[in-house]
């Protein structure tokens, strides 16, 4: 494996493909979206508890590759305990990671999922590390979403 | 009507006599596959979606601009005499590579969607009313579905599909079945972009017409693979892209029976199109005119005509019998790797090689062969009730054209089993 594809596919997030944390809908759920990626057909759907402005409980379902399952495992991770405000923090934070804007980002707040930085020599992966991301954005936003949110 | 030049397309002698193709020729001809990916040599093996352009087509562009470039039709200067002559002598290229039975049956377009469209505008828009019925198979690509579509929602007409079976073959006697008092057209696919499965097109076009039904047949996969008889065929309307038979993209062309074609309602209005305008009355050109508004890719049509020459020097049945090669070697090799699984093993099959891994997702593996030099396409492939018929978000495909070698599949194989390890 190149040295590239090492930093892509780090131990970490193949591990997290393959075992995914909180790929479940929590019963309690109260907020919930459909999140679609229509270039490769990466399906997620994120599932929240929400108790008040802070989210209590947190899973996702879904099929897609390795990066994007990853992304979604370990942002459940991070988000959860979180407000509202610093999940979208958070989402900015890791757009500019993975987007290459921000080097530094991966000092930030992103804690393990700086692991992440990798995406950005690939940019048509993007879309894949971000799905989970826009999925949650979108929960977040609205009860009920009815229309799935698209990453194009 | 400026004079013609009659270009022949020279098919090479057949049987066994004809010499065998030349590939080292061949690969030096198309310039791109010099490239270095990662400083690795370039396996090109997404042709399904584009083919990489000759040399020859290449070089018709840059001419086209340096020699010729002028509108058509409309000029008495030398230049522009010039370029209608080589856009004619390209649209004269075009029939005789379908074996059409006259020039004027073969309209521009800008590919394969366009025809489509086109069809679906105008032969729709005037045959199709409430109650009706389209029939497409379950292995169309996007392009013939959706315009479709449009037409049944505005027309209160309705979509019907013929079945295909686990080996994504058409159920033959379900898509006669479903051939109707109601249906106003057939619209079908000759080569399944995503499965790679050559249609019984034959028989398909004789069932609907015994019904007396017209068919479009969809053709944008199969032109680049074997020659197309559109006489022999009788199909009333057929489309391809210029971008996936070696030629420019933004170029395609819609054959149409002629008889058909002089009935239809004009597709777009504007110059080029009409004989005569006054603000009381406007009077339509002749075919293929009627459905040329604009000024059309002057450029791309002549570059097309040159990549049509190209392969058809190269012998279609030549080209076919590589690529079987090709399919049958690949299939072997890559369907015995452990937890791979072909999607799409109908018998009759061509330049496609459609497969999804365990504990692979095509999207990954599309990554990892990029970085060993290899492009693949990964995805729905524009056919998603295809992927839902398998009950699979995506597949990885391969695809072939007349440049690939048994090197090129075995390359596949290796950078398949790189993503292996590095997921096992």
């Amino acid at each position: 494996m190149t040295a590239e594809l090492g930093e892509l596919y780090q131990e970490v997030i193949l591990e997290h493909s393959k075992a995914p944390r909180n790929f479940r809908r929590p019963v309690s759920a109260n907020h919930e979206a459909e999140g679609y990626n229509p270039l490769c057909g990466d399906r997620c759907s994120v599932y929240i508890d929400m108790d008040g402005d802070a989210i209590k409980e947190i899973g996702f379902q879904g099929s897609g590759c390795a990066i994007s399952r990853a992304s979604a495992s370990m942002m459940t991770q991070m988000v959860k305990g979180k407000t509202k405000a610093e999940a979208v923090k958070l989402f900015e934070q890791f757009h500019n990671l993975v987007t290459g804007k921000d080097e530094e980002a991966k000092a930030g707040d992103l804690g393990k999922m700086a692991v992440f930085a990798g995406v950005s020599r690939f940019p048509a992966r993007v879309k894949c590390a971000t799905l989970a991301w826009h999925t949650l954005q979108s929960a977040l936003e609205d009860e009920r979403k009815h229309e799935p949110v698209s990453t194009e | 009507m400026t004079a013609v030049t009659q270009p022949v397309l020279h098919e090479p002698p057949q049987g066994k006599t004809a010499p065998a193709l030349d590939l080292a020729k061949i690969r030096a001809d198309f310039p791109i596959l010099a490239e270095r990916i990662y400083g690795k040599r370039l396996v090109y093996l997404d042709n399904a979606a584009t083919s990489q352009k000759p040399r020859a087509v290449i070089d018709a562009i840059t001419h086209y601009y340096e020699h010729l470039n002028a509108n058509i039709h409309r000029g008495v200067h030398t230049l522009s005499v010039r370029a209608t002559e080589a856009h004619d002598a390209a649209r004269e290229t075009v029939r005789c590579f379908l074996n059409a039975a006259d020039r004027r049956e073969i309209v521009f377009v800008r590919g394969a969607t366009e025809a489509i469209n086109l069809v679906a505008q105008t032969y729709g828009r005037s045959h199709v009313g409430a109650g009706d019925e389209i029939l497409i198979t379950a292995m169309e690509h996007h392009s013939n579905i959706v315009p479709w579509q449009i037409l049944c929602e505005e027309k209160g007409a309705h979509l019907r599909v013929a079945p295909i079976d686990d080996r994504g073959e058409l159920e033959l006697d379900e898509f006669a079945k479903l051939i109707g008092p109601r249906t106003k057209l057939v619209a079908v696919t000759q080569v399944s972009n995503a499965l790679g499965t050559v249609t019984p097109i034959r028989k398909m076009i004789e069932l609907a017409h015994r019904r007396g039904v017209p068919v479009l047949v969809d053709g944008a996969q199969a032109v680049p693979h074997f020659a197309v008889d559109v006489q022999a065929l009788d199909c009333d309307f057929y489309a391809f892209s210029g971008h996936k038979v070696y030629g420019p993209t933004g170029i395609g062309v819609l054959y149409g029976k002629r008889a058909l074609l002089e009935a239809m309602p004009p597709y777009q209005g504007g110059g080029d199109m009409i004989s005569s305008v006054t603000f009381e009355k406007t009077t339509y050109n002749d075919l293929p005119f009627k459905f040329e508004a604009g000024t059309p890719d002057i450029a791309g049509a002549i570059a097309l005509g040159v990549a049509l020459e190209y392969i058809s020097k190269l012998g279609m049945k030549n080209i076919a019998a590589h690529e079987q090669d090709l399919l049958a070697y690949a299939t072997e090799k890559v369907g015995a790797l452990p937890g791979v699984r072909l999607i799409g093993t109908a018998p009759e099959r061509t330049g496609v090689l459609s497969f999804v891994m365990d504990g692979v997702h095509p999207h990954d593996l599309g990554t990892i062969l990029d970085r060993e030099g290899i492009a693949i396409r990964t995805g729905h492939h524009c056919a998603q009730p295809v992927m839902d018929r398998f009950k699979i978000p995506a597949t990885a495909r391969a695809s072939f054209a007349v440049y690939n070698t048994r090197e090129d599949i075995d390359a596949l194989v290796e950078g398949i089993g790189k993503a292996h390890e590095v997921f096992a």
